[in-house]
């Protein structure tokens, strides 16, 4: 036996995982960071998979890599290089180096790295360690398959079957390294493949072996971690991706405000497991609809809003272009609905799989005519659910089209979160027509403060009306073209809008006395937080304000944005948000930081950029 | 309770005196009488075209659209409030051209919608286009030379979207209208409605041949389930069938008799000589098929949605968001 090894504690550690998009390293991820979150500790995750279907085995387009960052507190990032690379095979080693730190630890399944292998990563010589420049000292080089192989040869599996299981030898051996109690992924497993107990339990056996190998050889590591938990907050938790939460925000909206659930919508890259997940509630009385196109998932979703539901499609950018049309038919009908938008890589198909902030100012200006339209970006995988849920309450509430806004790094991002109480989630109350407006019901009649006007639903009696693309009285509700009439009703739509109440812009970090106040909006408030609390750990004076409501925009904006001396905002697009806030906050003139790679922030590349802003004369 | 025409009446339309649409509108109120289906448990929704104005002119729950749109709209619609009856109004150019998918896709899915498709072969909106039923070689301000393209041929779409009801009338023949309109409500599925009829200003005399009563008796044939497929001023021809076509016959001549001629089966699943009967043209020595040529029952999508959601609810133990959560795998931090 080996002698013992030393055992040290870590405050943070990222894990990538990467193979073929066959190789199930999603699912290893997976299991290692719910396992994580299972003892507490603060987890975020990130798949970064091919836009290839499958692409040739074992070629260089064809890996898929999964990160996961675990904390010993609470974590905002799913960290920007990796502590810990397994490469399933020689193309994940090629491609994925560049995601691990210096001096990170390497796995690697030795059998995967045969001639074959290294020809179809284009390795030139059998030396792949050397050619990369790594340092064996700093490798696991496992047989791994054959020791799956070796270790289900009774189970009577098929050779492809066992080949299956071996991201489970990668994640045991990852729990040894990590110090991770194995009953609890025996657990995760059991539950997963429930109704096929064997499998269960031959992946079990797979994880076992993959335990025992890295203790039982020491493998090449000076020493195994321990992630404590510390800053916990009581209560249950679940690991949720965005656009699960996305869906569930949807079905809680709903199942609050008394109303039938209706997605329309349309197969589309980042955005399709938002159809994916509310098509399985049936149960919860959620209607969906796969319509034939884009459009048709706008404007089915219009007609279900019209008959009173609340209505939602889900898409990415391609599919905003599409859906414009019954967007704006909703404006001017003012009808209910909420459209997600979870943004990828454009223009046009762009970068269909990567993350992207691009399509801001297509959510807010891209419609003919004067068409004011409420923009919520969620900031975090789990705060997809809050800003669905609020979404939603402002469309039935004031009688409007939301835009919610995601990307491609939230919605298959994941993170612990704390199971909501229904009780808890603040009231919606859809505004209705009332029983005094029955007999003489206009629909463009408004609340005098609000500018709403009032939700007649077909069935009830005495409330019949016309809705429709083209301007209306306000009074009579009767088609108009008077001058007078259009321009009072393109103000009182933007008023309407206008008058929306979204909470105060919060601003972290040294308030009060920054140097730099870091500005950004949605899903990039992880990497910016994360930014600020390093710079913050060196003594800098930085602050950060994140947008979660564009439009309206909370009503201190332009306070905070002027009490700075330098002010930076920071998006993943060329300028956008800095683009929209210079047109509504006199004399201000930030730093723009932008970056339009696919890619998330990296944090130590804004750490930079921020302290050249900090010490900039 | 019962209703008059009156009823769903209202405004006062402003379509060019002498359009197709004034006469379909009248023959669309009867027939919402008829059905006495209550106004507000009604909605018309249309999309962008003349035709498509006609919502403005009817009390029931109505939306005007946007162009081609309306069969979505509709379905969503349907969809979340099954009770609703809805009549889903569209031209030529809004249903077949800018609406073309959506068409084909509301008759696939099979949802309960009357689908009314009046057919002018014009843009009469944006004043004198071609559209996708104007025949090849149409001139027309945006085809001054003529078209060089053939067009579509509504019952043929219909039939090729695997679509279970199709009937035709001619705008200026109110009790065949009303007597297909009544037919498309009664039909659960989605179920359309040709209604041919004339442009005034820009394609005038487009459907002469069947426009007055006089000429449908010469050129028109009632199709009538079950009944003999007989035509003429004193039925003195009929449709018999020739190989793998149909032939028109005059009864009592080259040995043909009323035996030979065939019974008109609207119910029959398999479309084929439905769909002959439907493509009669008077071009090719036919008569022009009126009344409903197909209506076949099958299960709809807005009630095989709903059952499913019951079905689906019976065998699920979570029924609202919190019993949701917990099919989640869960831990406690203490």
């Amino acid at each position: 036996m080996a002698e013992q090894l030393e055992v040290k504690e870590l405050e943070q550690v990222v894990v990538r995982f990467s193979g073929d998009s066959g190789d199930g390293m999603q699912l290893a991820g997976n299991i290692f960071s719910t396992v994580s979150a299972t003892v507490g500790n603060g987890i975020s995750t990130f798949p970064d998979y091919p836009a290839d279907i499958r692409a040739p085995q074992g070629s260089l387009t064809g890996v898929s890599g999964f990160q996961v960052h675990i904390g010993a507190g609470k974590v905002y990032t799913p960290g920007d290089l990796c502590d810990v690379l397994v490469t399933m095979n020689a193309a994940a080693l090629k491609t994925q180096l560049k995601y691990s730190k210096p001096q990170a630890t390497i796995i690697i399944d030795t059998d995967s790295f045969g001639p074959k292998d290294l020809e179809k990563a284009q390795f030139k010589t059998a030396d792949y360690l050397g050619e990369m420049g790594i340092d064996p000292d700093r490798v696991i080089q496992c047989p791994l398959t054959t020791m799956v192989k070796e270790c289900l040869k009774d189970s009577g599996m098929d050779n492809k079957a066992m080949l299956k299981c071996r991201n489970m030898f990668a994640l045991g051996l990852v729990c040894w390294l990590f110090n991770r109690d194995l009953e609890l992924v025996n657990n995760f497993l059991r539950e997963k493949f429930a109704k096929k107990p064997a499998i269960a339990e031959n992946n079990i056996k797979v994880v076992q072996a993959g335990f025992d190998y890295g203790h039982n050889t020491h493998s090449s590591v000076p020493a195994t971690y321990r992630i404590e938990s510390k800053s916990k907050v009581a209560g249950r938790y679940m690991d949720i991706t965005g656009n699960k939460a996305t869906a569930y925000g949807l079905i809680a909206a709903a199942e609050k405000a008394g109303l039938r659930l209706y997605l329309g919508s349309y197969p589309i890259t980042p955005a399709t497991d938002i159809l994916h997940e509310l098509s399985k509630h049936k149960s919860c009385g959620v209607i969906t609809v796969q319509c034939e196109d884009e459009i048709s998932g706008c404007a089915s979703a219009v007609g279900a809003s019209f008959a009173g539901a609340l209505a939602c499609t889900s898409t990415s950018g391609p599919g905003i272009c599409l859906k414009s049309e019954a967007m704006n038919l909703a404006v001017i009908d003012e009808l209910p609905l909420v459209i997600v938008d979870v943004q990828r890589g454009g223009p046009s198909t762009g970068l269909p799989t990567k993350s992207e902030q691009t399509d801001l100012l297509q959510a807010l200006y891209g419609r003919n005519g004067e068409s004011p339209m409420p923009v919520i970006a969620a900031l975090s995988p789990t705060d997809c659910f809050d800003a669905a849920y609020e979404a939603s309450k402002i469309a039935l509430e004031h009688l409007t089209p939301v835009i919610l806004l995601t990307d491609a790094f939230v919605a298959n991002g994941s993170a612990a979160w704390k199971l909501p109480k229904m009780e808890e989630l603040p009231a919606i109350q859809p505004h209705y027509v009332t029983p005094e407006m029955k007999g003489n019901y206009t629909p463009y009649f408004r609340d005098e403060e609000t500018k709403v006007r009032y939700w007649a639903i077909p069935g009830q009696e005495g409330y019949t009306h016309i809705l429709g693309g083209l301007e209306k009285d306000g009074k009579t509700g009767a088609i108009s073209t008077d001058p007078e009439n259009h321009d009072l009703m393109c103000r009182l739509r933007a008023e309407k809008v206008a008058k929306i109440p979204v909470p105060d812009l919060l601003v972290e970090g040294d308030a009060d006395d920054a140097d730099l106040l870091i500005v950004g909006f949605g899903s990039t408030y992880g990497h910016l937080h994360a930014a600020m609390d390093e710079l913050r750990g060196k003594g800098n004076k930085i602050a950060l304000a994140q947008f979660k409501y564009i439009n309206p925009l909370p009503k201190n904006t332009a306070e905070v944005l002027m009490k700075y001396k330098k002010v930076v905002v920071a998006e993943q697009n060329l300028g956008q948000l800095a683009a929209y806030l210079r047109t509504k906050v006199d004399g201000f003139v930030p730093y723009q930081f932008n970056q339009v790679k696919g890619q998330p922030f990296v944090v130590s590349e804004l750490v930079k950029a921020f302290k050249e802003l900090i010490i900039k004369n | 309770m019962s209703y008059t025409a009156q009823d769903y009446k209202k405004g006062q339309p402003r379509w060019c005196p002498g359009c197709g649409d004034h006469f379909f509108l009248a023959s669309l109120h009867k027939a919402m009488a008829e059905v006495g289906v209550a106004p507000h448990n009604m909605a018309v929704i249309s999309g962008i075209g003349c035709s498509s104005r006609l919502p403005y002119y009817v009390n029931t729950y109505a939306m005007q659209t946007i162009h081609g749109r309306a069969a979505s709209i509709a379905t969503g619609a349907k969809v979340v409030n099954p009770d609703l009856c809805i009549w889903q109004v569209s031209g030529d150019g809004d249903g077949l051209a800018i609406g073309g998918n959506h068409f084909i896709h509301a008759m696939r899915r099979n949802i309960d919608l009357n689908m009314i498709l009046l057919n002018n072969r014009i843009y009469g909106l944006t004043k004198g286009q071609y559209s996708p039923t104007s025949p090849r070689g149409f001139v027309s301000k945006s085809s001054p030379y003529g078209t060089v393209e053939d067009p579509f041929r509504p019952a043929e779409l219909c039939f090729g979207a695997r679509g279970k009801f199709f009937a035709r009338s001619v705008a200026t023949d109110a009790a065949e209208t009303q007597a297909i309109l009544k037919a498309a409500y009664e039909h659960k599925g989605a179920a359309v409605c040709e209604i041919l009829q004339n442009c005034v200003i820009f394609n005038d005399g487009c459907h002469e041949s069947v426009y007055t009563k006089e000429g449908r008796k010469k050129n028109a044939i009632y199709v009538r389930h079950g009944q003999k497929l007989v035509f003429g001023e004193n039925d003195e021809y009929g449709i018999v069938q020739n190989g793998f076509g149909l032939k028109v016959v005059r009864l009592g001549e080259d040995g043909y008799t009323l035996r030979d001629v065939l019974i008109h089966d609207a119910h029959c699943e398999d479309d084929t000589l439905q769909l002959k009967l439907a493509m009669m043209s008077n071009e090719d020595g036919f008569p022009i098929a009126l009344g409903v040529i197909r209506d076949v029952e099958a299960p709809t999508y807005d009630q095989a949605v709903h059952a499913q959601l019951a079905e689906v609810s019976a065998q699920k133990k979570y029924h609202n968001f919190t019993e949701l959560l917990n099919t989640n795998d869960t831990w406690e931090v203490k």
